[in-house]
């Protein structure tokens, strides 16, 4: 075991993945010799070469368009986008290309692609390095959607979204890329060093694609979350003294909805939390499927946190970011329910 | 035996530690390069886009035939605004690496792309900037007061707090909202000199976007319909060399020319000393003139060097060698041409010391004008309920309830 920052940890399970299989290949802008804006593919180029670590024209199109063909003569190809507001012009070789390969040649070809990009708010990033954009992924059938929430996570769904021969969108919160963050800009950062998410073994494990985590036990409620706003439900829930199951989603799609149903099932509350965007986003799935799953169990109606829906701005970051005090406001409707 | 393929890795000419090298930039003499007519169809003038428009010799004199028709007061006033850009930029960086503003994005060494193209255009014509076109907006009359305010998301900001800094426009100024995502902004030249065409007007527009940001598909679709269309537009590439870390290889520069990309499709290219301001004037001009006559689109490569980082997140030091600026051939563009007017005797050493006091001065008291509208940590806010506006014309009732319920948290809280 060792510390690792969420950067550390991906650059970790990378690094173990191209030692280990020599198909695996990293393209995308600035990865090689600079090693990412994030530092994420840091010393990998200096080590397996600058055939196996790719510095990509900025297209991002191109990229996505490329490791898809890559991966179809043989090789495992880690697409980097630089920042996930960035991702749409690769939007078609995703949505039309990558996603049904498999589905459209009759299970006979297939791209095992995994698409690595940093996502949402909190670095005043304004509307161009701050959006959540999962929801447009996790709506297209035969793309695995994950979110970590810690460096633990990361590194065992990153490997494991390398080794699966599905494609998957690995997004990456950057807000917590160096430490956890529960929502108030005020205080000073903390890193990983002191959260258990930061403990990371040195070698090869991984963490299941379509598994969730139940990260706290509780009676109560049920919030239902991923990504950065783990952390701000984690803080709320300590100062609202509710008793919460907390689930972090992990894998967006497909979703664990078993580990969501016996959850609900038990604590008859549902809160769902995200940061992105309210309407038709990923909240609005997790509602209609325990609305399904646990009707007879929900003794209020299920509630939503989410980012308002307009763009993400600059100068009201902390009014956007959906939160404690909104998590709490949620937290306390649903549970003033009759 | 037999060659097989090998993937091929670019690579730039020195990395940190290394003697720069710009051997491979392929520089034709001031003067050299014929200026053809603008009514010469684009198959006549293919050299344009492989050899340099200079006018501009290392000793500062005008040379051949692009020296253009500017009197020694238009050439002051460019010398102006150039230095106006660079101060103001230095100033900006300053107040971002004190944490008064979130970001910010120099145009150092770049400054004669945006005031020499700019000053060949007319007002009424239409420009789509790119991120590092500062000079365009300060050239149209946008107010320093006003640009701070913005790069500040203060009560004064054009954007109302919605952009990173630097993310300008300039409504009346003809000059368009610059967007975060790279290219974007070609297509809409394009289409906006189709509809000055349909409608019947002169007016042309004209785009920047850097060599880096030609790998994406917009730059592609905005250089067919401009030559399907036969669109009214100026198209430039700006190649400042770095596209953050990557060098102008992994854009395709190491073959051909950027201004040789529009070739393929008939549209002219010139590529062009972009550190010469008379040489970037001239050229400009010259595809104004043919875009207004209808003759169509013209690509203009500006070979320049990038001065400084990619923006305040970057650390050039990492990937290129700390001193290859000051190597580069084609020098600086503010002090070529106040070299230029010194030679000419309308310019010296002490009115130009006086004027860099005198600019400072100005951006000193703009900045001190700009910060009494609020910083991002003191002073004045925008209006919070603002957020909510502007997403749709008319804001619809689910934005309505989200403003409700954030004033009401707001309300609880305080």
């Amino acid at each position: 075991m060792s510390q690792m920052s969420m950067i550390k940890a991906i650059n970790s399970a990378l690094d173990i993945m191209m030692q280990k299989d020599p198909t695996v290949v990293i393209l995308g802008e600035d990865v090689g010799y600079f090693g990412g804006v994030f530092r994420c593919t840091s010393g990998l180029q200096a080590k397996y070469g600058e055939h196996r670590v790719i510095d990509a024209p900025i297209a991002e199109g191109g990229i996505i368009g490329s490791a898809i063909g890559i991966g179809t003569n043989g090789l495992r190809p880690v697409a980097e986008i630089q920042f996930a507001d960035y991702i749409y012009p690769g939007m078609d070789q995703i949505l039309s290309e990558l996603a049904r390969l498999r589905y459209r040649s009759g299970g006979e070809f297939f791209s095992p692609v995994t698409v690595r990009t940093p996502c949402g708010g909190g670095i005043r990033g304004g509307q161009t390095h701050s959006q959540s954009p999962e929801a447009v992924f996790t709506h297209l059938s035969g793309i695995v959607t994950v979110m970590p929430s810690n460096p633990y996570d990361a590194k065992g769904l990153l490997i494991s979204a390398i080794e699966s021969d599905d494609p998957v969108v690995f997004f990456e919160p950057k807000r917590i890329y160096s430490g956890p963050f529960d929502g108030d800009p005020d205080k000073p950062a903390v890193s990983w060093s002191s959260h258990p998410g930061g403990e990371v073994p040195e070698g090869h494990y991984t963490v299941p694609l379509g598994k969730a985590a139940v990260i706290e036990q509780g009676s109560d409620l049920s919030i239902v979350t991923y990504g950065t706003m783990v952390h701000v439900v984690q803080a709320a829930v300590r100062k609202s003294g509710v008793s919460a199951d907390i689930i972090d989603v992990r894998t967006l799609a497909p979703l664990d909805i078993d580990t969501l149903r016996e959850s609900v099932e038990k604590t008859g509350r549902c809160l769902i939390a995200h940061e992105a965007t309210r309407f038709c986003g990923y909240g609005a799935e997790l509602v209609a499927t325990v609305q399904e799953e646990c009707f007879y169990h929900l003794e209020a109606p299920i509630g939503r946190v989410a980012g308002w829906d307009t763009p993400y701005p600059h100068a009201f970051e902390w009014e956007y970011f959906p939160g404690q005090d909104r998590v709490l406001a949620g937290i306390s409707s649903i549970m003033e329910s009759v | 035996m037999t060659p097989k393929s090998r993937l091929h890795i670019p690579q730039p000419s020195a990395r940190p530690g290394e003697e720069p090298d710009f051997s491979y930039l392929s520089l034709s003499e001031a003067g050299a390069v014929a200026r053809p007519d603008p009514d010469t169809p684009a198959s006549k003038i293919e050299n344009l886009a492989h050899e340099m428009v200079r006018v501009l010799d290392d000793d500062g004199i005008a040379k051949g035939e692009w020296v253009p028709d500017l009197n020694p007061e238009k050439l002051l006033k460019a010398l102006r605004m150039m230095l106006l850009t660079r101060i103001f930029d230095a100033r900006m960086q300053r107040v971002q690496r004190q944490g008064k503003i979130s970001f910010y994005m120099q145009s150092l060494g770049e400054e004669a792309v945006s005031i020499g193209q700019g000053m060949a255009l007319e007002r009424g014509d239409m420009l789509f900037p790119s991120y590092r076109n500062q000079g365009l907006f300060i050239l149209r009359g946008t107010s320093l007061v006003d640009m701070m305010c913005q790069c500040l998301s203060n009560t004064r900001d054009m954007c109302k707090g919605r952009q990173m800094p630097i993310m300008y426009h300039n409504k009346k100024g003809n000059v368009f909202s610059i967007s975060g995502n790279l290219a974007t902004q070609y297509p809409h030249a394009v289409g906006w000199a189709m509809a000055s065409a349909i409608k019947g007007e002169d007016h042309i527009a004209a785009s920047w976007v850097g060599d880096g940001s030609t790998a994406e598909a917009d730059f592609h679709y905005a250089l067919t319909f401009a030559a399907v269309y036969q669109a009214p537009v100026i198209l430039n590439v700006v190649n400042n060399q770095w596209a953050i870390s990557t060098f102008q290889g992994f854009a395709g520069g190491e073959r051909r020319s950027f201004a040789a990309r529009g070739l393929g499709l008939g549209i002219p290219g010139v590529r062009v000393d972009g550190n010469d301001l008379l040489a970037v004037y001239a050229v400009t001009d010259w595809a104004a003139q043919r875009a207004r006559e209808g003759r169509g689109p013209t690509l203009i490569e500006l070979v320049t060097y990038r001065g400084g980082a990619h923006s305040t997140s970057d650390d050039p030091t990492i990937y290129r060698p700390k001193d290859e600026w000051s190597s580069f051939p084609l020098g600086d563009p503010i002090e070529r041409l106040k070299q230029h007017l010194v030679n000419a005797g309308h310019w010296s050493d002490e009115q130009h010391a006086e004027l860099e006091a005198e600019l400072k001065k100005s951006v000193d008291d703009d900045w001190k004008e700009a910060i009494s509208y609020g910083t991002m940590t003191e002073g004045p806010r925008l209006n919070v309920d603002e957020m909510f506006d502007d997403v749709y014309a008319e804001t619809p009732a689910h934005l309505k309830k989200q403003r409700e319920q954030l004033r009401a948290l707001r309300g609880s809280s305080s």
